[in-house]
């Protein structure tokens, strides 16, 4: 450890990329690390998505400024280690990341997540809502909004799995949540704008917004006091970011360094006070190192083990979507 | 002999001054040549270059990168299928109304003094509006006419009515259809105006001292003196609607398939990885047809400048 902080203070840059400052406690962790290391951090195109940051890496490649580590989706993680993008890495506390949510390699591991979520502006929506069933209720008439498009954004992708959960799907089936959405919006529900955030949910264009549950907290939460968030009764879907490290890395001791200062204890605690759930959370409570005010503020985790589709079930799911949504729920 | 001399001595000089030198004249058509040196880089750079690359990688498998025409076998069935064709439907519906709308407005502009306030200020805003475009444009009609809507509760108020009760809806097709009036109707009105105004008023003249009405010489001298102009400007209104992206997305969150709107998906999503390959496939489908639709477009012209010199 000691040599790799002296091997990364050498390089005393570190690369990342489309790391939000609002998003899962970004800011103060890039903030942390550069004041505890003294390594300055490039943050690039903050806003973007999964998809421009595998471009990246590949299409930078051999540059200073090519992204060192990366933040990806769990289908980005796989695709970029079929394409031999990730140079294998073990953190030390490796052995508490659950089996189901690491590359057996080494290439990728989960980082942080959370929980599809039913928000709600208590303000506007005067029976709160507690599953997807309920949302069928005829007193949510153009209310319910997702994100964005489930074929272009995470968040709502997860959100029809989720559907598809609470009404007889599976992870190999994801079609009953489209039906889902169909039927939400034949009814005059379901309002299907891709600009859902804080300021539809304010405005009243959606005053019920379905997204993962850290966000409603951190995006929504803090402009709209009072704001409710419940994970719905009916399904439990949780999605976790990975970590992967660039196999072209122009700063590889500072790409792992980062990676040992995000899974320590530190690291982990900064995540859940930007409302994610991280993945060595059960480590964190079974150890009492857990920062329980951040802990409290979190919506109940349902209880049961997570479990996560593979990546061939994510993958047939994607297709299905991206192949029937505008035919099942447009028109 | 010295006049045969003289006279052999005058046309040399003459000759060298009318016709130059095949030297000077290499160097003068070089000169020529190397001003339109940055055009032709730029055009190499930003639109040769990229449609090349995009021609190949459409041949391309994703993983293996093998070459292969699976890409188009996808592209042209089901869902991308269907938004190929809901994409031209509504590039030509969001072409033709808007574009006999915008004639309309902009000849009643042109009918209007030069120098008249009211023109410049329709010129202007024209000018405003045809670029506005996007997220804070669907945002506009969400803020004024989705169900929350400022203008939406302005009607309830007044007239008692939720239009929204009675089928009205931003996020479907028509719904994107109405947004994309807000630009084309000014865009149309800026590219055409020039050709009302190569309407010389000596051809109306002298139809009328022929005996002409109005209807006529709409009919047998404005009308297809302007046909050319009129159907390329309801072509590149055609070519805006289609490439629109951003607007559409933003009001119908992918609800409605639409070719632009799956290529962002295929290339910058956060939901399906390694299908770049396809969405090359598509963006080269949207470049044949657009290509198709600048050579009727450059026919068209052709037709139409003989009349506007």
């Amino acid at each position: 450890m000691t040599a790799l902080v002296a091997a990364a203070k050498k390089e005393g840059v570190l690369n990342v990329i489309t790391l939000p400052t609002d998003w899962a406690n970004y800011g103060t962790i890039m903030k942390d690390f550069t004041a505890k290391y003294g390594i300055k951090i490039n943050d690039a195109n903050p806003e973007g998505s999964s998809g421009q940051e595998i471009t990246a890496v590949e299409q930078l490649k051999g540059q200073s400024r090519a992204p060192d580590v990366v933040d990806v989706g769990p289908s980005f993680a796989v695709e970029g280690a079929t394409d031999h993008l990730w140079a294998p890495y073990e953190v030390a506390t490796w052995s508490n990341i659950p089996a189901d949510a690491k590359d057996p390699n080494g290439d990728w591991y989960a980082d942080y997540g959370g929980y599809v979520a039913i928000g709600y502006n208590p303000a506007k929506v005067k029976v709160a809502p507690t599953s997807f069933a309920s949302l069928t209720n005829p007193a949510y008439k153009n209310e319910i909004g997702l994100n964005n498009s489930p074929t272009t954004a995470g968040a709502a992708f997860a959100a029809v799995y989720a559907a598809a959960l609470a009404n007889g799907g599976s992870f190999s089936n994801i079609e009953p949540g489209i039906k889902y959405f169909a039927h939400l919006k034949q009814i005059g529900n379901f309002v299907p704008t891709a600009v859902g955030g804080p300021t539809t949910v304010q405005n009243g264009t959606t005053p019920i917004l379905i997204w993962w549950d850290y966000l409603l907290e951190s995006e929504v939460k803090s402009v709209i006091p009072g704001f409710k968030i419940v994970i719905p009764s009916d399904a439990s879907y949780a999605s976790y970011y990975d970590q992967a490290i660039s196999a072209t890395a122009p700063d590889p001791a500072a790409a792992r360094l980062w990676e040992e200062y995000l899974y320590s204890t530190t690291g982990q605690n900064l995540w859940l006070q930007g409302y994610t759930r991280p993945i060595e959370l059960a480590t964190l409570v079974a150890n009492g190192t857990v920062d329980k005010t951040a802990e409290a503020a979190l919506p109940p985790a349902p209880s049961g083990a997570l479990t996560f589709p593979s990546s061939a079930q994510s993958a047939t799911a994607e297709t299905v979507v991206t192949q029937n949504w505008p035919t099942q729920v447009g028109g | 002999m010295a006049e045969n001399t003289a006279q052999a001595v005058v046309p040399e000089v003459l000759t060298s001054g009318a016709r130059p030198s095949p030297v000077s004249t290499s160097i003068r058509g070089a000169l020529r040549w190397l001003g339109i040196v940055p055009f032709g880089v730029y055009v190499a750079l930003g639109l040769a270059a990229p449609t090349i690359a995009i021609a190949v990688a459409a041949f391309r498998n994703s993983s293996t990168g093998a070459f292969t025409a699976s890409n188009f076998n996808t592209a042209l069935k089901g869902t991308y299928l269907l938004g190929l064709k809901t994409s031209l439907l509504l590039s030509i519906a969001t072409a033709i109304v808007p574009g006999i709308f915008g004639l309309l407005l902009a000849y009643a502009i042109y009918t209007a003094k030069r120098g008249n306030v009211l023109r410049q200020v329709v010129v202007t805003a024209s000018g405003v509006f045809a670029n506005f475009g996007g997220v804070p444009l669907a945002f506009l009609f969400i803020a004024t006419l989705s169900t929350t809507g400022i203008v939406t509760g302005w009607i309830k108020d007044i007239f008692s009515v939720d239009i929204w009760n009675h089928g009205f809806t931003l996020y479907n097709t028509s719904g994107v259809f109405i947004v994309y009036m807000y630009f084309q109707i000014p865009l149309m009105v800026l590219v055409i105006l020039p050709a009302l105004e190569g309407l010389r008023p000596a051809w109306r003249e002298a139809a009328q001292n022929m005996g002409a009405g109005t209807w006529q010489y709409w009919r047998y001298v404005g009308g297809p003196v302007l046909l050319p102009s009129f159907l390329g400007c309801l072509l590149l209104l055609f070519g805006s609607a289609f490439s629109a992206y951003a607007t559409a997305e933003a009001l119908t969150g992918g609800t409605i398939a639409l070719t632009p709107i799956q290529i962002g998906a295929l290339l910058n999503g956060n939901v399906l990885a390694g299908q770049e390959n396809l969405g090359y496939a598509l963006g080269l489908t949207m470049i044949v047809i657009i290509a198709i639709v600048m050579v009727i477009y450059t026919i068209l012209q052709r037709r139409a400048a003989r009349w506007l010199r």
